[in-house]
């Protein structure tokens, strides 16, 4: 099981990486998701480890999906207003929002 | 079912019921929101009564216990938290369906009820709940709901809203993370249950540390506060109200609830050195800061993530265990006063702003035929934050210091003394803005007297806070022992 728990500290990383080093709100949004599903990776793994199998953590990703899919709905709904925010003021504002 | 039972339903449903009726028939949505409130003000004194009788008592939801069921734990801290989000909300919500509309209403606006009633709801879940994964669950949507209510001002905002929900979200998931380690390695969410089977190991400090990390990034805990004071400056005044007062409080209602809960064993040390030593800097940064600002809203913005540093000092100075009872109330006491006093502060700016249609302080004097009363609310929350006799900001204060004063501990003790001078430099500063000479007298309108009377009425309560310091103070006993 070692090999996931690597990838779900990878993911991790790379989900913070991109959080921080892109510009593009997308981008940004999508870092985010990475960053999510790793720490459910990490919880499946938690399942799969327990013994006997745990349903417990399972039931947690799946609240974890339906509060990602939400989140994402915002950030999308946010980017896209603030995509036409910036256009309104003549490109003055750029909308990376770092 | 006991009273404080049936009242923690009422918290928990009423207000998501109720957004869903606002959001179907958006004109109901002040009337739903006020009777909302009236309810909920109700329930959240039942609950404190039942904490003043019978201390801490858990409501298992549908009879399932844990770890299968969901269950709810209500202590004087949690009944102090609803009642302090039953007053601020509830004010605020008065504040907004009294207020005259600038602006036609615009498509945004019939979103500004139903996410205002989803908030109250996260808020009240966040302080009835009592396992790791649920307070996840409620953080979400506070932060979810403050995203939305930040981006419906439009505009500049939405870059503030923006950035305010990279920020959270992040926190959020930080939090997870540390969340699913902890539960990997102990198969335990629930706080009490965790508590009994918690050691000291690598896993677990890192856990703990990434748990408290996702934390101090959604309570703007410098130096993680980046986000706070453009989201909080920038919303309109009765959503800051709300953020200031009550949203950031409840990350530290959270980090207050793990350390001395679950995490106890490990607070020895450095870890509650490292927190408070995050509070000093806050303190002093946050005041420094808020010195410094131009704009009335920015200001107070400063403010908060500077007094939000005194519950910080909870860490260090109960860690130290003299008086350590002292300190707990003392610090909390205080996060009740900052929450009462800073929302006074905002809508105060926020009956100014109307008046004179910006919020420059320079350029704030000349006759105040206006805004009269806003401003003499502003000057009484201004007295509770600084910590004047006889207010709930003194009284927190005075016992916070008395416990740094008998342990001796003098960093503390002149981190909370300079703070003092900074909060009341930076306070005297905006109170001297009506004082100005006049440049050229502009009035914009003149806003209802009513709407300075809640901002009054809020911070007259930070003065009854002081005066009923005594209940509060027992009310906040301290849980020693396990959660």
């Amino acid at each position: 099981m070692t090999p996931y728990l690597v990838l779900a500290a990878v993911l991790f990383v790379l989900g913070l990486h991109g959080l921080f080093v892109c510009r593009h709100p997308l981008r940004k949004i999508l870092a985010l998701n990475v960053l999510t599903t790793a720490v459910f990776l990490l919880l499946v793994t938690v399942a799969r480890l327990a013994e006997p199998l745990d349903p417990v953590p399972h039931a947690m990703v799946l609240t974890g999906i339906v509060v990602t899919v939400s989140t994402t709905a915002v950030a999308l709904a946010l980017a896209a207003r603030l995509a036409a925010f910036g256009r309104g003021t003549g490109g003055k504002r750029r909308t990376d929002g770092s | 079912m006991n009273g404080g039972d049936i009242g923690a339903v009422i918290l928990a449903v009423l207000p998501l019921a109720a957004a869903i009726g606002a959001f179907v028939r958006p004109g109901a949505g002040p009337t739903l929101t006020l009777g909302t409130g009236l309810l909920t003000l109700g329930a959240a004194l039942a609950v404190a009564r039942q904490a003043l009788e019978t201390g801490s008592w858990r409501q298992e939801l549908g009879g399932w216990g844990a770890p299968l069921g969901i269950g709810w734990r209500l202590d004087g801290l949690s009944a102090c938290m609803l009642l302090l989000t039953a007053l601020v909300v509830g004010a605020a919500a008065v504040y907004r369906a009294a207020e005259k509309p600038e602006k036609p209403p615009s498509e945004a606006d019939r979103y500004f009820w139903p996410l205002w009633l989803f908030l109250w709801g996260g808020l009240n879940a966040l302080f009835l709940a009592a396992d790791l994964f649920n307070l996840y669950v409620t953080l979400e949507f506070v932060s979810l709901a403050a995203v939305g209510l930040i981006a419906l001002a439009g505009g500049p905002a939405l870059a503030a809203a923006w950035r305010y929900f990279l920020a959270t979200l992040l926190g959020s998931s930080i939090y997870l993370l540390g969340v699913a380690l902890l539960y990997g390695q102990y198969g335990v969410l629930d706080l009490e249950q965790m508590a009994g089977v918690l050691s000291s190991g690598p896993t677990t400090v890192l856990a703990a540390a990434l748990a408290t990390l996702g934390l101090l990034l959604k309570g703007a805990v410098f130096p993680l506060h980046f986000w706070l004071p453009a989201a909080h400056g920038r919303a309109p005044a009765t959503v800051s109200a709300v953020l200031s007062g009550v949203v950031v409080a409840g990350a530290f209602y959270l980090m207050v609830r793990l350390w001395f809960g679950p995490f106890a064993v490990l607070l020895d040390g450095g870890p509650a050195l490292v927190l408070g030593g995050l509070g000093a800097a806050a303190i002093l940064w946050g005041g420094t800061q808020a010195l410094l600002q131009r704009r009335l809203k920015m200001l107070i913005a400063y403010s908060t993530v500077s007094q939000l540093g005194y519950g910080m000092l909870v860490f260090p100075l109960v860690g130290s265990g003299v008086l350590a009872e002292r300190a707990w109330r003392g610090a909390l006491l205080l996060v009740l006063a900052h929450g009462l006093a800073k929302a006074a502060l905002f809508l105060a700016a926020g009956c100014i702003v109307r008046a004179r249609g910006h919020d420059r302080i320079g350029r704030l004097g000349g006759p105040q035929n206006g805004p009269a009363w806003a401003w003499l609310a502003f000057a009484l929350a201004s007295a509770s934050l600084i910590g004047l006799p006889p207010t709930g900001g003194f009284a927190g204060k005075w016992w916070l210091l008395q416990s740094a004063l008998a342990a001796q501990a003098w960093i503390w003790v002149a981190v909370i003394l300079s703070g003092t001078v900074l909060t009341a430099a930076y306070l005297f500063r905006a109170l001297a803005g009506p004082l100005t000479p006049a440049v050229p007298p502009v009035a914009v309108s003149r806003p209802p007297t009513a709407l300075a009377m809640i901002a009054l009425a809020l911070a007259l309560g930070a003065w009854a806070l002081g005066l009923l310091s005594a209940p509060f103070g027992r009310l906040l006993a301290y849980p020693l022992g396990g959660a």
